[in-house]
């Protein structure tokens, strides 16, 4: 599959936004009134803002972004249709939780059901983004029982390390913010680990026998077209298994410096942990960008595949 | 709406018959022609005349190399692929605007361009490489078995077909009802035993597929064929001839006629 930048942007960046509003939420249910009014309107910003340019930039590859607004009317059948419900319904839930959060609105009894409220609606936006990838069958490598659990435990490794820079820049670093972005990033390695070693060890799904019912000796004689085709360009990007090689260790680097960054800095310097945020992004990045070209479609078995 | 209906009145559909396709493309030019004309409009191309040419085409012509089984030589089998109007298509339910949509009137699929909003999702959830992105028009295109012509009243009941079906020269491509077990493509299908593509996806396509008939063995290839001297006055010529030239001594003989290994032609 073609990587796209812009929903490469999109699901990092709002998967990180997400991740740490998730966490604010939990903190603040159970801390109540944020320790300074600066701290929790500065991450807060952030972690909107994060989610607002991820949503704004899935607009980009629209051919239409000016109908996106139509989008929110199939929430019974699609899964982008849900994702596009549900991440607007997280906004007015969440700037109720900031404001009563912060102070600025004096209602300390609504903070832990608003702070809920928006936990779990941050939790079911990246469900829906994730499940928008798993649910086609079309792509068996994202029709796993990872791509869930992998796109959840991103969301909150990223927006974990986000919370342990933010604590640090407000002097509120606290071990329990070391641990439960330790945790969260092992959690992401292993997954990914599952996840690579089930693509590169599951059986193919569909042969060109199977897309043509013309047996299992065919081969492409003729292509339909002189050129490229839209079909071809979207869906035949595969990226060369030395590169794909290459970046998955990219990965698991940046995931380890991170996890060893947040450790580290318990023990040496309590700033080497802001090295974490950029470092699991990072990996973030790399990933989402592997996770689309690596992924076969079945359609490339009109197309020459002889097996996806 | 992007939910499917739970049945459809008919089941409008082709019926692709791969063992007298041609690959001449006809089909393909034609709902080029017609369909940047019709309800698709226009069905635009990308540098057309550039190195990298690239077009929305709604029906392309493969070409494949089959192996049959027992048989050393291979065969070409011109592969025509179109949407084939899935019963349950993902392609429709993954739709987030409602632009995609299957009709419960005839089942075919169709794609509302005022509403779509160009996510190209559909095309990730089609298996067969149906739906086309339109670049220039920024929405996403489709087979829409010529509705525009189907049940157009202006054309004489035998031009109400899609382009395709009109403008194939051999007849491989066929339309109808395939709800309709008394139809003719229905019963085409019957006869033919004709198959879906990649049926374990699960969308349960319209459209059906006829397999090339088995072939006759036509080849010379891995047969050596001497003469026998036992046929006509030419055969036991050519056999004394071989026989004198492999060095071994000529001895007539007479044999019961056995013309079943000669060589003709």
């Amino acid at each position: 599959m073609n990587p796209a930048y812009s929903v490469i942007l999109f699901t990092t960046s709002s998967g990180a936004g997400y991740g740490l509003l998730f966490l604010l939420g939990l903190v603040a249910a159970r801390h109540g009134v944020a320790s300074s009014m600066s701290f929790a309107l500065v991450s807060s910003g952030i972690a909107l803002g994060l989610i607002t340019i991820g949503l704004l930039s899935s607009t980009l590859h629209l051919g239409h972004p000016e109908r996106a607004w139509r989008a929110f009317s199939q929430w019974r059948s699609s899964w982008l249709s849900r994702e596009g419900v549900v991440a607007v319904a997280t906004y007015p839930v969440a700037l109720s939780f900031f404001a009563v959060w912060s102070g600025l609105f004096d209602a300390p009894q609504w903070i832990s059901p608003l702070g809920l409220a928006t936990a779990l609606l941050c939790t079911l936006t990246v469900i829906c983004t994730a499940m928008i990838y798993a649910c086609l069958k079309t792509i068996p490598r994202w029709n796993t029982k990872f791509t869930l659990p992998i796109y959840l435990a991103f969301a909150l490794a990223t927006g974990a390390c986000l919370l342990l820079l933010l604590a640090l820049i407000f002097g509120r670093f606290q071990i329990f913010q070391v641990i439960v972005a330790v945790v969260g990033l092992i959690l992401v390695a292993g997954l990914k680990f599952f996840y690579w070693r089930h693509i590169d060890t599951a059986k193919p799904k569909f042969t060109m026998g199977d897309a043509t019912g013309l047996g299992e000796k065919v081969k492409q004689w003729e292509v339909p077209h002189t050129a490229q085709n839209f079909i071809q360009k979207e869906m035949g990007f595969v990226v060369a298994r030395r590169h794909a090689l290459k970046l998955r260790r990219a990965v698991y680097l940046c995931l380890v410096l991170a996890a060893l960054a947040a450790l580290v800095s318990l023990v040496v310097n309590p700033w080497i942990a802001a090295l974490a945020a950029p470092l699991a992004l990072l990996a973030a990045v790399f990933e989402r960008w592997l996770f689309f070209a690596e992924a076969q479609h079945v359609v490339g078995l009109f197309y020459g595949a002889a097996e996806v | 709406m992007t939910t499917l209906p739970a049945t459809t009145s008919k089941k409008l559909g082709l019926v692709i018959d791969l063992d007298i396709c041609v690959g001449c493309q006809a089909c393909a030019t034609s709902c080029k022609e017609w369909n940047t004309q019709g309800v698709s409009a226009p069905l635009t191309d990308d540098k057309p005349r550039s190195d990298e040419p690239m077009g929305v085409w709604l029906n392309r012509i493969h070409g494949y190399e089959v192996e049959e089984a027992g048989r050393d030589d291979s065969r070409v089998v011109h592969f025509p692929r179109s949407c084939l109007h899935c019963e349950t298509p993902a392609c429709v339910t993954v739709c987030p605007t409602g632009a995609s949509y299957k009709r419960a009137e005839d089942g075919i699929v169709l794609v509302d361009p005022d509403m779509c909003i160009g996510c190209k999702l559909c095309s990730w959830a089609c298996p067969y490489g149906a739906r086309e992105y339109d670049h220039t028009e920024g929405v996403m295109k489709k087979c829409t078995l010529c509705v525009d012509r189907i049940y157009n009243e202006n054309f004489e009941p035998e031009d109400r077909v899609p382009a395709c079906v009109k403008a194939c020269p051999t007849g491989a491509r066929s339309f109808g009802d395939l709800g309709d077990e008394n139809s003719a493509v229905s019963q085409l299908v019957k006869e033919r035993e004709g198959y879906d593509l990649m049926p374990d996806m699960g969308y349960k396509p319209t459209n059906k597929y006829l397999a090339p008939r088995k072939r006759r063995d036509t080849t010379i290839a891995g047969r050596e064929v001497l003469p026998k001297g036992d046929g006509s006055a030419m055969d036991r010529l050519f056999a004394w001839a071989d026989k004198l030239m492999s060095g071994e001594k000529v001895t007539a003989s007479i044999n019961p006629t056995d013309a079943s290994d000669r060589l003709e032609g």
